[in-house]
């Protein structure tokens, strides 16, 4: 069986299972969410935007933000019948691209998203086995359901898989 | 104008109309700084989802060179200059009046203010003539520079207009300069907000 990616776009998320890929191309200080079952080799990818839908003045696609997406994703995935309890968790992205003179960390794009993956994350008890996140560059990534291995493919820092 | 959706046909005419004029008066600028014959495209006005957006270049994993500006306040908006990664040495070669910079598109200090200045030339000429029509001052930032993948840069822009919109405006001028159909994509990127104040000085409300 040939094997097909699955494509995610900014702002939404897809989910596949073996022996297809889910991949998503470009991410800045948007941050790529992969959450992946190792029993039925069944992955999720998220393509987040913005860090809380609680401060938004317009939640329209819940699909932008952190803590609705994932909530989301994790419902998704849940309804093919795995267990949330098995569901490990890897991140990419959150680099900053444009670093303006005199501008401070705490109001980077990127640091805040990755932040708010984290405790939306942990507060639904799912471990983050790896990350690979900051700088400031981009990055396409592929989740293989088959092994849960995440490529990650920069184009000054190489290609590695996390 | 709570909504980019609500726009109608009358004020997306108005819209590349004053577009026009700022792409006009950038692209003189940018002719009389380089002392080349530059031509421009006739604006396009796009509302799409981010999705969409992000492929602006051909695809979100096409390499490119952006500088990046914001203007906050009453006005907010973002202006992005992109030119394809691989026309970046001609770009150069072309500012400084040589025919051997290298990059290894990796820009030296020289190079990057040198591309950033261009864009502040490109983004006060745009200003100043929308300035003009609708009375509104516009504090721009000052540019930042970032060579990657598009999607990666236009990601980061469309943030801002994320938090406000589930879809973005983005008004796309292209720049030629004839002897090597060299092209810049120079974007306008109005919020909701701002939107409502340049189609109310322009009477299209």
């Amino acid at each position: 069986m040939a094997i097909e990616s699955v494509k995610v776009g900014i702002a939404d998320f897809k989910i596949a299972y073996a022996p297809n890929n889910i991949i998503t191309v470009g991410l800045g200080s948007c941050v790529g969410v992969c959450l992946w079952d190792s029993f039925s080799k069944i992955g999720g990818m998220a393509h987040i935007m913005l860090p809380s839908s609680s401060q938004a003045r317009a939640v329209l696609n819940k699909k932008k933000y952190a803590d609705s997406c994932i909530a989301l994703l994790i419902n998704e995935m849940c309804k093919y019948g795995i267990n949330k309890k098995r569901l490990v968790a890897k991140l990419a992205g959150g680099a900053r691209m444009f670093n303006f003179p005199g501008s401070n960390d705490i109001m980077q794009i990127g640091k805040r998203n990755i932040d708010a993956v984290k405790d939306v994350l942990n507060a639904n008890g799912i471990q983050i086995v790896a990350t690979d996140v900051g700088g400031s560059f981009g990055r396409t990534i592929e989740l293989y359901t088959e092994d849960g291995r995440l490529l990650i493919k920069t184009i000054n820092k190489g290609v590695k898989f996390i | 104008m709570k909504n980019y959706l609500d726009l109608n046909a009358l004020q997306m005419d108005a819209l590349r109309e004053i577009s026009n004029i700022g792409a006009g008066n950038a692209a003189t600028s940018l002719s009389l700084m380089l002392n080349r014959k530059i031509d421009m495209a006739v604006p396009k006005v796009n509302i799409s989802t981010f999705a969409e957006a992000v492929e602006i270049m051909g695809g979100a994993e096409s390499e490119v060179a952006g500088g990046y500006m914001v203007v906050k306040g009453e006005t907010p908006m973002g202006i992005l200059f992109l030119i394809s990664k691989d026309q970046l040495e001609y770009f150069l070669n072309m500012l400084f009046g040589t025919s051997n910079v290298t990059t290894n598109y990796e820009f030296n200090e020289i190079q990057s203010s040198a591309f950033l200045e261009v864009v502040n030339i490109l983004a006060g000429s745009y200003l100043n003539a929308l300035a003009a029509f609708t009375h509104c001052v516009f504090m721009p930032s000052v540019p930042a520079l970032a060579v990657d993948m598009a999607g990666a840069l236009l990601g980061e822009v469309l943030q801002r207009i994320g938090e406000v919109s589930d879809y973005t405006l983005v008004i796309e001028n292209i720049f030629f300069e004839e002897e090597k159909q060299l092209k810049g994509h120079f974007l306008f990127l109005p919020e909701p907000k701002t939107l409502e104040i340049l189609l109310n000085a322009l009477g299209v409300l």
